[in-house]
Protein backbone atom coordinates (compact mmCIF):
# COMPACT_ATOMS: atom_id res chain seq x y z
CA UNK A 1 0.00 0.00 0.00
CA UNK A 2 2.78 2.68 1.17
CA UNK A 3 4.01 1.85 -2.36
CA UNK A 4 1.19 3.40 -4.35
CA UNK A 5 0.51 6.23 -1.98
CA UNK A 6 2.32 8.30 0.55
CA UNK A 7 2.26 7.34 4.23
CA UNK A 8 -0.35 10.11 5.16
CA UNK A 9 -2.06 9.71 8.60
CA UNK A 10 -5.80 10.33 8.18
CA UNK A 11 -5.65 11.99 12.13
CA UNK A 12 -3.91 14.78 10.18
CA UNK A 13 -7.67 15.83 8.02
CA UNK A 14 -10.15 17.14 9.55
CA UNK A 15 -12.87 14.41 8.30
CA UNK A 16 -13.81 12.85 4.60
CA UNK A 17 -14.10 16.29 2.53
CA UNK A 18 -10.75 17.43 3.73
CA UNK A 19 -9.13 14.26 2.57
CA UNK A 20 -10.99 14.50 -0.90
CA UNK A 21 -9.52 18.22 -1.54
CA UNK A 22 -6.20 17.10 -0.19
CA UNK A 23 -6.38 13.86 -3.25
CA UNK A 24 -7.92 16.59 -5.59
CA UNK A 25 -4.72 18.46 -5.18
CA UNK A 26 -2.60 15.98 -5.14
CA UNK A 27 -4.10 14.39 -8.39
CA UNK A 28 -3.69 18.48 -9.61
CA UNK A 29 -7.50 17.85 -11.19
CA UNK A 30 -10.37 20.47 -11.41
CA UNK A 31 -12.77 20.01 -8.74
CA UNK A 32 -15.46 20.38 -11.16
CA UNK A 33 -14.18 17.73 -12.81
CA UNK A 34 -12.74 15.00 -10.87
CA UNK A 35 -11.92 12.04 -12.32
CA UNK A 36 -14.12 9.87 -10.07
CA UNK A 37 -12.74 5.98 -10.41
CA UNK A 38 -9.19 7.36 -9.48
CA UNK A 39 -10.15 9.06 -6.75
CA UNK A 40 -12.20 6.91 -5.17
CA UNK A 41 -9.12 4.22 -5.52
CA UNK A 42 -7.16 6.73 -3.79
CA UNK A 43 -9.39 7.55 -0.98
CA UNK A 44 -9.95 3.76 -0.11
CA UNK A 45 -6.56 2.83 -0.32
CA UNK A 46 -5.74 5.90 2.59
CA UNK A 47 -9.00 4.56 4.61
CA UNK A 48 -6.88 1.62 4.22
CA UNK A 49 -4.47 3.01 6.33
CA UNK A 50 -6.54 3.35 9.62
CA UNK A 51 -5.07 1.55 12.18
CA UNK A 52 -8.31 0.27 13.27
CA UNK A 53 -11.76 0.43 12.68
CA UNK A 54 -12.53 3.37 15.22
CA UNK A 55 -16.40 3.66 14.36
CA UNK A 56 -16.45 7.04 15.83
CA UNK A 57 -14.17 8.30 13.58
CA UNK A 58 -14.19 6.29 10.58
CA UNK A 59 -17.82 6.58 10.29
CA UNK A 60 -18.07 9.70 8.36
CA UNK A 61 -14.75 8.39 6.13
CA UNK A 62 -16.83 5.21 5.20
CA UNK A 63 -20.38 6.99 4.74
CA UNK A 64 -18.37 9.14 1.73
CA UNK A 65 -16.42 6.09 0.77
CA UNK A 66 -20.08 4.75 -0.27
CA UNK A 67 -21.34 8.18 -2.03
CA UNK A 68 -18.11 7.70 -4.11
CA UNK A 69 -18.45 4.32 -5.18
CA UNK A 70 -21.79 4.93 -5.64
CA UNK A 71 -20.95 7.97 -8.01
CA UNK A 72 -18.31 5.75 -9.84
CA UNK A 73 -21.15 3.13 -10.49
CA UNK A 74 -23.46 5.57 -11.57
CA UNK A 75 -20.32 7.17 -13.91
CA UNK A 76 -20.49 3.88 -15.48
CA UNK A 77 -23.33 3.66 -16.95
CA UNK A 78 -24.23 4.19 -20.71
CA UNK A 79 -25.48 7.57 -21.31
CA UNK A 80 -28.79 7.10 -22.89
CA UNK A 81 -27.72 9.54 -25.43
CA UNK A 82 -30.48 11.75 -25.67
CA UNK A 83 -31.06 15.00 -23.83
CA UNK A 84 -27.52 15.36 -22.47
CA UNK A 85 -27.98 18.25 -20.89
CA UNK A 86 -30.66 17.86 -19.04
CA UNK A 87 -28.64 14.79 -17.68
CA UNK A 88 -27.04 15.82 -14.19
CA UNK A 89 -23.41 14.98 -13.14
CA UNK A 90 -23.82 12.26 -11.01
CA UNK A 91 -20.75 13.86 -9.43
CA UNK A 92 -22.79 17.48 -9.18
CA UNK A 93 -23.51 17.17 -5.77
CA UNK A 94 -20.51 15.96 -4.25
CA UNK A 95 -18.71 18.89 -6.13
CA UNK A 96 -21.10 21.33 -4.91
CA UNK A 97 -20.61 20.14 -1.36
CA UNK A 98 -16.48 20.27 -2.01
CA UNK A 99 -16.25 23.69 -3.22
CA UNK A 100 -18.88 24.43 -0.34
CA UNK A 101 -16.46 23.24 2.52
CA UNK A 102 -13.21 24.88 0.92
CA UNK A 103 -14.39 28.15 0.87
CA UNK A 104 -15.05 27.88 4.47
CA UNK A 105 -11.86 26.00 5.12
CA UNK A 106 -10.31 29.24 3.31
CA UNK A 107 -11.82 31.37 6.08
CA UNK A 108 -10.63 29.11 8.62
CA UNK A 109 -7.13 29.88 7.43
CA UNK A 110 -7.63 33.01 7.17
CA UNK A 111 -9.27 33.67 10.46
CA UNK A 112 -6.38 31.45 11.51
CA UNK A 113 -3.64 33.83 10.08
CA UNK A 114 -4.96 37.19 11.90
CA UNK A 115 -3.74 38.55 14.75
CA UNK A 116 -5.18 36.65 17.33
CA UNK A 117 -5.85 38.51 21.00
CA UNK A 118 -3.57 36.99 23.34
CA UNK A 119 -1.73 34.99 20.93
CA UNK A 120 -0.23 38.12 18.74
CA UNK A 121 -1.76 41.04 20.12
CA UNK A 122 -2.52 42.32 23.79
CA UNK A 123 -4.28 44.42 25.12
CA UNK A 124 -5.52 45.82 28.81
CA UNK A 125 -7.89 43.98 30.66
CA UNK A 126 -11.28 45.95 30.88
CA UNK A 127 -14.88 44.98 31.29
CA UNK A 128 -16.78 45.58 28.17
CA UNK A 129 -18.08 48.86 27.71
CA UNK A 130 -21.67 49.34 27.01
CA UNK A 131 -22.00 50.93 23.36
CA UNK A 132 -25.49 52.94 24.81
CA UNK A 133 -24.56 56.07 25.63
CA UNK A 134 -26.41 58.28 27.95
CA UNK A 135 -28.38 60.35 25.01
CA UNK A 136 -30.31 57.03 23.60
CA UNK A 137 -30.74 55.70 27.35
CA UNK A 138 -34.95 55.41 26.97
CA UNK A 139 -34.58 53.04 29.19
CA UNK A 140 -32.50 49.85 28.28
CA UNK A 141 -33.61 47.49 25.98
CA UNK A 142 -34.42 44.56 28.31
CA UNK A 143 -35.54 41.16 26.91
CA UNK A 144 -35.97 37.77 28.42
CA UNK A 145 -32.87 36.05 28.95
CA UNK A 146 -32.50 32.69 27.10
CA UNK A 147 -31.15 29.36 28.27
CA UNK A 148 -28.07 30.66 26.80
CA UNK A 149 -27.39 33.63 28.46
CA UNK A 150 -28.29 32.23 31.83
CA UNK A 151 -25.75 29.13 31.08
CA UNK A 152 -23.29 32.46 29.80
CA UNK A 153 -23.98 33.51 33.38
CA UNK A 154 -23.76 30.12 35.01
CA UNK A 155 -20.16 30.04 33.97
CA UNK A 156 -18.99 32.83 35.00
CA UNK A 157 -19.94 32.01 38.70
CA UNK A 158 -18.55 28.83 38.26
CA UNK A 159 -15.72 30.29 37.14
CA UNK A 160 -15.50 32.44 40.31
CA UNK A 161 -16.15 30.44 43.70
CA UNK A 162 -13.23 28.96 45.10
CA UNK A 163 -12.67 25.50 45.32
CA UNK A 164 -13.59 23.87 48.18
CA UNK A 165 -11.24 23.42 50.44
CA UNK A 166 -9.63 20.09 51.20
CA UNK A 167 -10.54 19.58 54.67
CA UNK A 168 -13.73 19.67 54.23
CA UNK A 169 -15.09 16.00 54.45
CA UNK A 170 -18.04 16.47 55.33
CA UNK A 171 -20.40 17.07 52.20
CA UNK A 172 -24.46 19.03 52.73
CA UNK A 173 -26.27 17.63 50.62
CA UNK A 174 -29.03 20.05 49.23
CA UNK A 175 -32.07 18.77 47.14
CA UNK A 176 -33.71 20.72 44.43
CA UNK A 177 -36.78 21.29 46.22
CA UNK A 178 -34.50 23.18 48.99
CA UNK A 179 -32.90 25.26 46.68
CA UNK A 180 -36.58 26.06 45.08
CA UNK A 181 -37.68 27.11 48.44
CA UNK A 182 -34.52 28.91 49.12
CA UNK A 183 -35.10 31.25 46.20
CA UNK A 184 -38.06 32.11 46.92
CA UNK A 185 -37.44 32.97 49.69
CA UNK A 186 -34.94 35.57 48.47
CA UNK A 187 -38.18 37.12 46.58
CA UNK A 188 -39.69 37.70 50.15
CA UNK A 189 -36.70 39.88 50.84
CA UNK A 190 -36.39 41.80 47.35
CA UNK A 191 -38.20 42.26 44.41
CA UNK A 192 -35.60 41.56 42.08
CA UNK A 193 -32.19 39.91 42.22
CA UNK A 194 -29.49 39.70 40.20
CA UNK A 195 -28.43 36.27 38.68
CA UNK A 196 -25.25 35.84 40.26
CA UNK A 197 -26.29 37.32 43.72
CA UNK A 198 -28.46 33.50 44.30
CA UNK A 199 -25.01 32.11 44.44
CA UNK A 200 -22.93 32.80 47.82
CA UNK A 201 -19.11 33.14 47.44
CA UNK A 202 -18.73 30.07 49.44
CA UNK A 203 -21.08 28.06 47.37
CA UNK A 204 -19.50 24.44 45.88
CA UNK A 205 -19.93 23.89 42.69
CA UNK A 206 -22.95 20.91 43.77
CA UNK A 207 -24.66 24.01 45.24
CA UNK A 208 -24.22 26.29 42.09
CA UNK A 209 -25.19 23.60 40.22
CA UNK A 210 -28.19 22.91 42.04
CA UNK A 211 -29.34 26.21 42.53
CA UNK A 212 -29.11 26.74 38.77
CA UNK A 213 -31.23 23.67 38.03
CA UNK A 214 -34.08 25.28 40.66
CA UNK A 215 -33.94 28.28 38.53
CA UNK A 216 -34.45 26.59 35.61
CA UNK A 217 -37.35 24.64 37.22
CA UNK A 218 -38.94 27.90 38.25
CA UNK A 219 -38.62 29.46 34.74
CA UNK A 220 -40.26 26.85 33.50
CA UNK A 221 -43.04 26.94 35.43
CA UNK A 222 -43.10 30.80 34.80
CA UNK A 223 -42.78 31.66 38.78
CA UNK A 224 -39.78 33.44 37.67
CA UNK A 225 -38.50 35.64 34.86
CA UNK A 226 -35.26 36.52 33.86
CA UNK A 227 -34.31 39.26 31.76
CA UNK A 228 -31.26 41.00 30.23
CA UNK A 229 -30.57 44.10 29.01
CA UNK A 230 -27.47 43.11 26.86
CA UNK A 231 -25.36 40.06 26.32
CA UNK A 232 -23.32 39.20 28.70
CA UNK A 233 -24.95 41.72 30.83
CA UNK A 234 -26.19 41.16 34.32
CA UNK A 235 -29.47 38.78 34.33
CA UNK A 236 -32.18 39.92 36.75
CA UNK A 237 -34.38 37.76 38.26
CA UNK A 238 -38.62 38.79 38.86
CA UNK A 239 -41.29 37.12 39.63
CA UNK A 240 -43.42 36.82 37.37
CA UNK A 241 -46.19 35.81 39.48
CA UNK A 242 -48.87 38.86 41.74
CA UNK A 243 -47.58 37.65 45.08
CA UNK A 244 -44.98 35.33 46.30
CA UNK A 245 -48.16 33.59 47.88
CA UNK A 246 -48.88 32.73 44.00
CA UNK A 247 -45.75 31.51 43.92
CA UNK A 248 -45.49 29.25 46.33
CA UNK A 249 -48.75 27.79 45.35
CA UNK A 250 -47.69 26.93 42.08
CA UNK A 251 -44.91 24.91 43.13
CA UNK A 252 -46.44 23.20 46.09
CA UNK A 253 -46.82 20.51 43.77
CA UNK A 254 -43.37 20.37 42.29
CA UNK A 255 -41.31 20.47 45.86
CA UNK A 256 -43.41 17.50 46.22
CA UNK A 257 -41.09 14.53 46.17
CA UNK A 258 -43.64 12.04 44.09
CA UNK A 259 -43.59 14.70 41.39
CA UNK A 260 -40.24 15.31 40.92
CA UNK A 261 -39.49 11.19 41.11
CA UNK A 262 -42.45 10.95 38.27
CA UNK A 263 -40.70 13.66 36.40
CA UNK A 264 -37.50 12.54 36.44
CA UNK A 265 -39.00 9.26 35.05
CA UNK A 266 -40.32 11.46 32.16
CA UNK A 267 -36.99 12.70 31.72
CA UNK A 268 -35.26 9.11 31.69
CA UNK A 269 -38.15 8.15 29.22
CA UNK A 270 -37.49 10.97 26.49
CA UNK A 271 -40.29 12.04 27.12
CA UNK A 272 -39.43 15.44 28.84
CA UNK A 273 -40.23 18.38 27.88
CA UNK A 274 -38.29 21.30 27.17
CA UNK A 275 -35.68 20.93 30.13
CA UNK A 276 -34.10 17.76 29.48
CA UNK A 277 -31.18 19.08 26.93
CA UNK B 1 -11.48 67.17 32.24
CA UNK B 2 -14.51 69.58 30.64
CA UNK B 3 -13.17 72.82 31.13
CA UNK B 4 -9.83 71.08 29.45
CA UNK B 5 -11.70 70.46 26.40
CA UNK B 6 -13.62 73.25 25.94
CA UNK B 7 -10.67 75.12 26.08
CA UNK B 8 -9.33 72.88 23.35
CA UNK B 9 -12.64 73.39 21.66
CA UNK B 10 -12.05 77.17 21.51
CA UNK B 11 -8.51 77.62 21.66
CA UNK B 12 -8.11 80.46 18.95
CA UNK B 13 -10.33 82.92 18.72
CA UNK B 14 -13.73 81.83 18.21
CA UNK B 15 -16.62 83.84 16.90
CA UNK B 16 -19.10 81.90 17.70
CA UNK B 17 -20.68 80.92 20.95
CA UNK B 18 -19.72 77.78 22.47
CA UNK B 19 -22.42 75.87 21.81
CA UNK B 20 -22.54 76.50 18.13
CA UNK B 21 -19.16 74.93 18.34
CA UNK B 22 -18.84 71.86 16.23
CA UNK B 23 -21.21 72.16 13.76
CA UNK B 24 -19.74 75.55 12.50
CA UNK B 25 -15.98 74.43 12.36
CA UNK B 26 -16.05 74.10 8.34
CA UNK B 27 -17.61 77.53 8.39
CA UNK B 28 -15.49 78.79 10.86
CA UNK B 29 -12.03 78.36 11.93
CA UNK B 30 -10.94 74.89 11.20
CA UNK B 31 -8.98 72.68 13.74
CA UNK B 32 -6.05 72.95 14.24
CA UNK B 33 -3.07 70.34 14.57
CA UNK B 34 -2.59 71.44 18.52
CA UNK B 35 -6.12 71.13 19.05
CA UNK B 36 -6.43 67.39 17.27
CA UNK B 37 -2.73 66.47 19.01
CA UNK B 38 -4.23 67.20 22.11
CA UNK B 39 -7.87 65.50 21.79
CA UNK B 40 -5.92 62.54 20.72
CA UNK B 41 -4.09 62.93 23.82
CA UNK B 42 -7.32 62.91 25.81
CA UNK B 43 -8.44 59.92 23.51
CA UNK B 44 -5.36 57.69 24.11
CA UNK B 45 -5.94 58.37 27.67
CA UNK B 46 -9.62 57.11 27.61
CA UNK B 47 -9.18 54.03 25.82
CA UNK B 48 -6.14 53.14 28.33
CA UNK B 49 -8.15 53.24 30.92
CA UNK B 50 -11.09 50.99 28.88
CA UNK B 51 -8.67 48.45 28.45
CA UNK B 52 -11.41 47.22 25.92
CA UNK B 53 -12.85 48.61 22.76
CA UNK B 54 -14.81 51.77 23.69
CA UNK B 55 -17.70 52.49 21.03
CA UNK B 56 -17.31 56.25 18.90
CA UNK B 57 -20.42 57.18 20.40
CA UNK B 58 -19.19 56.50 24.04
CA UNK B 59 -15.82 58.31 23.50
CA UNK B 60 -17.64 61.73 21.70
CA UNK B 61 -19.98 61.13 25.16
CA UNK B 62 -16.98 61.05 27.65
CA UNK B 63 -15.38 63.90 25.47
CA UNK B 64 -18.40 65.86 25.88
CA UNK B 65 -18.23 68.85 23.14
CA UNK B 66 -16.10 67.63 20.38
CA UNK B 67 -18.08 66.14 17.57
CA UNK B 68 -17.84 62.40 16.12
CA UNK B 69 -15.84 64.25 13.24
CA UNK B 70 -13.37 65.97 15.62
CA UNK B 71 -13.16 62.42 17.73
CA UNK B 72 -12.02 60.13 14.65
CA UNK B 73 -9.69 63.08 13.03
CA UNK B 74 -8.14 62.54 17.16
CA UNK B 75 -8.27 58.50 16.39
CA UNK B 76 -6.31 58.93 13.33
CA UNK B 77 -3.87 61.15 14.37
CA UNK B 78 -3.38 58.78 17.09
CA UNK B 79 -2.99 56.01 15.34
CA UNK B 80 -1.27 57.34 12.86
CA UNK B 81 1.01 58.44 15.26
CA UNK B 82 1.56 55.22 16.94
CA UNK B 83 2.67 53.97 13.33
CA UNK B 84 5.17 56.81 12.83
CA UNK B 85 7.26 56.97 15.90
CA UNK B 86 7.32 52.77 16.05
CA UNK B 87 5.54 53.15 19.66
CA UNK B 88 4.68 49.90 21.33
CA UNK B 89 0.97 50.31 21.02
CA UNK B 90 -1.60 50.19 18.20
CA UNK B 91 -4.61 51.80 17.84
CA UNK B 92 -7.48 49.15 16.20
CA UNK B 93 -11.18 49.25 15.14
CA UNK B 94 -12.35 46.00 16.48
CA UNK B 95 -15.93 45.36 17.85
CA UNK B 96 -17.70 48.41 17.07
CA UNK B 97 -14.88 49.76 19.03
CA UNK B 98 -11.56 51.24 19.33
CA UNK B 99 -8.75 49.58 21.45
CA UNK B 100 -5.00 49.61 21.92
CA UNK B 101 -3.45 46.93 21.46
CA UNK B 102 0.22 45.47 21.45
CA UNK B 103 1.45 45.19 18.23
CA UNK B 104 2.38 41.73 16.78
CA UNK B 105 5.61 42.12 16.50
CA UNK B 106 6.23 42.73 20.48
CA UNK B 107 4.08 39.50 20.93
CA UNK B 108 7.47 37.19 22.39
CA UNK B 109 8.17 39.57 24.67
CA UNK B 110 4.87 40.15 25.90
CA UNK B 111 3.69 36.62 26.10
CA UNK B 112 6.81 36.01 28.21
CA UNK B 113 6.29 38.53 30.88
CA UNK B 114 2.27 36.79 30.86
CA UNK B 115 3.89 33.79 31.32
CA UNK B 116 0.28 32.50 29.89
CA UNK B 117 0.37 29.98 27.17
CA UNK B 118 -1.25 31.65 23.81
CA UNK B 119 -5.23 30.46 23.10
CA UNK B 120 -5.16 27.46 21.22
CA UNK B 121 -7.32 27.27 17.94
CA UNK B 122 -7.16 24.49 16.21
CA UNK B 123 -8.49 23.79 12.52
CA UNK B 124 -11.74 22.08 13.76
CA UNK B 125 -12.18 25.72 15.63
CA UNK B 126 -11.07 27.83 13.22
CA UNK B 127 -13.43 25.44 9.99
CA UNK B 128 -16.53 25.84 12.98
CA UNK B 129 -16.17 29.34 13.58
CA UNK B 130 -16.40 30.42 9.85
CA UNK B 131 -19.40 28.11 9.12
CA UNK B 132 -21.05 29.40 12.15
CA UNK B 133 -19.48 33.08 11.22
CA UNK B 134 -21.18 33.14 7.71
CA UNK B 135 -24.34 31.04 8.52
CA UNK B 136 -25.82 32.52 11.80
CA UNK B 137 -27.73 31.70 12.88
CA UNK B 138 -27.47 27.96 12.75
CA UNK B 139 -27.73 24.83 14.12
CA UNK B 140 -24.83 22.14 14.53
CA UNK B 141 -26.54 19.98 12.00
CA UNK B 142 -25.78 22.87 9.15
CA UNK B 143 -22.64 23.11 10.70
CA UNK B 144 -21.91 19.36 10.34
CA UNK B 145 -23.38 19.05 6.87
CA UNK B 146 -20.99 21.45 5.74
CA UNK B 147 -18.02 20.54 7.54
CA UNK B 148 -19.16 16.47 7.04
CA UNK B 149 -17.92 15.75 10.60
CA UNK B 150 -19.49 15.67 13.96
CA UNK B 151 -19.10 19.24 15.53
CA UNK B 152 -20.41 18.45 18.86
CA UNK B 153 -17.46 18.64 21.12
CA UNK B 154 -15.73 21.43 19.01
CA UNK B 155 -19.31 23.67 19.30
CA UNK B 156 -18.34 22.78 23.40
CA UNK B 157 -14.88 24.10 23.61
CA UNK B 158 -16.15 27.03 21.25
CA UNK B 159 -18.90 27.96 23.40
CA UNK B 160 -16.67 27.67 26.51
CA UNK B 161 -13.92 30.04 25.06
CA UNK B 162 -17.09 32.08 24.22
CA UNK B 163 -16.45 32.47 20.97
CA UNK B 164 -20.18 31.00 19.78
CA UNK B 165 -23.01 31.46 22.23
CA UNK B 166 -26.42 30.06 22.13
CA UNK B 167 -29.15 32.40 20.09
CA UNK B 168 -32.05 30.60 20.70
CA UNK B 169 -33.79 27.56 19.28
CA UNK B 170 -35.31 26.71 15.88
CA UNK B 171 -38.95 26.02 14.84
CA UNK B 172 -38.05 23.39 13.76
CA UNK B 173 -38.80 19.22 14.08
CA UNK B 174 -36.49 18.87 17.44
CA UNK B 175 -36.18 22.16 18.06
CA UNK B 176 -32.02 22.22 17.62
CA UNK B 177 -30.19 25.25 19.30
CA UNK B 178 -28.94 28.13 17.01
CA UNK B 179 -25.56 29.58 17.68
CA UNK B 180 -23.64 32.67 17.08
CA UNK B 181 -20.47 34.28 16.96
CA UNK B 182 -20.32 36.43 19.74
CA UNK B 183 -18.42 40.16 20.97
CA UNK B 184 -15.50 38.27 21.95
CA UNK B 185 -15.08 36.39 18.68
CA UNK B 186 -14.92 39.64 16.87
CA UNK B 187 -12.51 40.86 19.81
CA UNK B 188 -10.56 37.71 19.48
CA UNK B 189 -9.46 38.08 15.63
CA UNK B 190 -9.47 41.62 15.49
CA UNK B 191 -12.93 42.47 13.49
CA UNK B 192 -14.68 45.34 13.85
CA UNK B 193 -17.95 43.81 12.85
CA UNK B 194 -18.91 40.95 10.99
CA UNK B 195 -18.97 42.56 7.54
CA UNK B 196 -15.46 42.85 8.02
CA UNK B 197 -15.24 39.39 6.82
CA UNK B 198 -14.06 38.35 3.48
CA UNK B 199 -16.95 37.31 1.05
CA UNK B 200 -16.95 33.74 0.75
CA UNK B 201 -17.24 34.95 -3.40
CA UNK B 202 -13.71 36.74 -2.98
CA UNK B 203 -12.74 33.48 -1.48
CA UNK B 204 -13.73 30.76 -4.09
CA UNK B 205 -11.41 29.69 -6.69
CA UNK B 206 -12.49 31.56 -10.07
CA UNK B 207 -14.83 33.63 -10.35
CA UNK B 208 -16.80 31.83 -13.58
CA UNK B 209 -16.40 28.30 -11.67
CA UNK B 210 -18.22 29.84 -9.19
CA UNK B 211 -20.73 31.53 -10.88
CA UNK B 212 -21.39 28.63 -12.62
CA UNK B 213 -21.84 26.02 -9.70
CA UNK B 214 -23.69 27.29 -7.30
CA UNK B 215 -24.23 31.22 -7.39
CA UNK B 216 -26.96 31.43 -4.23
CA UNK B 217 -24.07 30.13 -1.96
CA UNK B 218 -21.84 32.80 -2.45
CA UNK B 219 -25.55 35.20 -1.94
CA UNK B 220 -26.78 34.08 0.91
CA UNK B 221 -23.08 34.07 2.54
CA UNK B 222 -22.49 37.05 1.25
CA UNK B 223 -25.57 38.52 2.90
CA UNK B 224 -25.57 36.84 5.83
CA UNK B 225 -23.17 38.81 7.94
CA UNK B 226 -25.00 41.66 7.73
CA UNK B 227 -28.45 40.38 8.10
CA UNK B 228 -27.19 38.32 11.09
CA UNK B 229 -25.93 40.15 13.74
CA UNK B 230 -26.35 37.92 16.89
CA UNK B 231 -29.43 39.57 17.83
CA UNK B 232 -31.29 36.72 17.74
CA UNK B 233 -34.51 38.17 17.39
CA UNK B 234 -36.01 36.08 15.05
CA UNK B 235 -35.51 33.17 16.50
CA UNK B 236 -37.10 31.27 19.62
CA UNK B 237 -36.20 32.66 22.95
CA UNK B 238 -34.54 29.15 24.39
CA UNK B 239 -36.48 29.58 27.68
CA UNK B 240 -39.55 31.65 28.93
CA UNK B 241 -42.75 32.90 27.01
CA UNK B 242 -43.91 30.29 23.96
Amino acid sequence: MSALTPTVHLGIFEGPLDLLLHLIKRNEVEITDIPIATITDQYLAMLGELPELNLDGAGEYLVMAATLMYIKSRMLLPSTGEDEEAEEDPRAELVQQLMEYQRYREVAVALGERNVLARDVFAAPGEPVDPATAGDDLGPTVRDASLGDLLDALRDVLKRITPSRVHEIEREAISLRECVQQILGRFALAGELEFTGLFDEGSDRGHVIVTFLALLELIRLRVVRARQADHFGPIVLTLALASLAEATERVRDLVDDEAWRARAEEVEDGHGADTDR
Amino acid sequence: MDTELTQIDSVPHHENGNGAGHAEERNGRRATAEDVRRLAAVVESLLFAAGAPVPLARLAEALDGPGRAEVVAALEALAAGYERDGRGLRLVHVAGGYQLRTPPEHAPWVRRLLRERPPRLSRPMLETLAVVAYRQPCTRLEIEAVRGVDGEAVLATLSDRRLVRILGRKEAPGRPLLYGTTREFLEVFGLPDLTALPTLRELGEGAEMLAAADVTIGETAVAAPDEAPPSGEETAPAEGDG
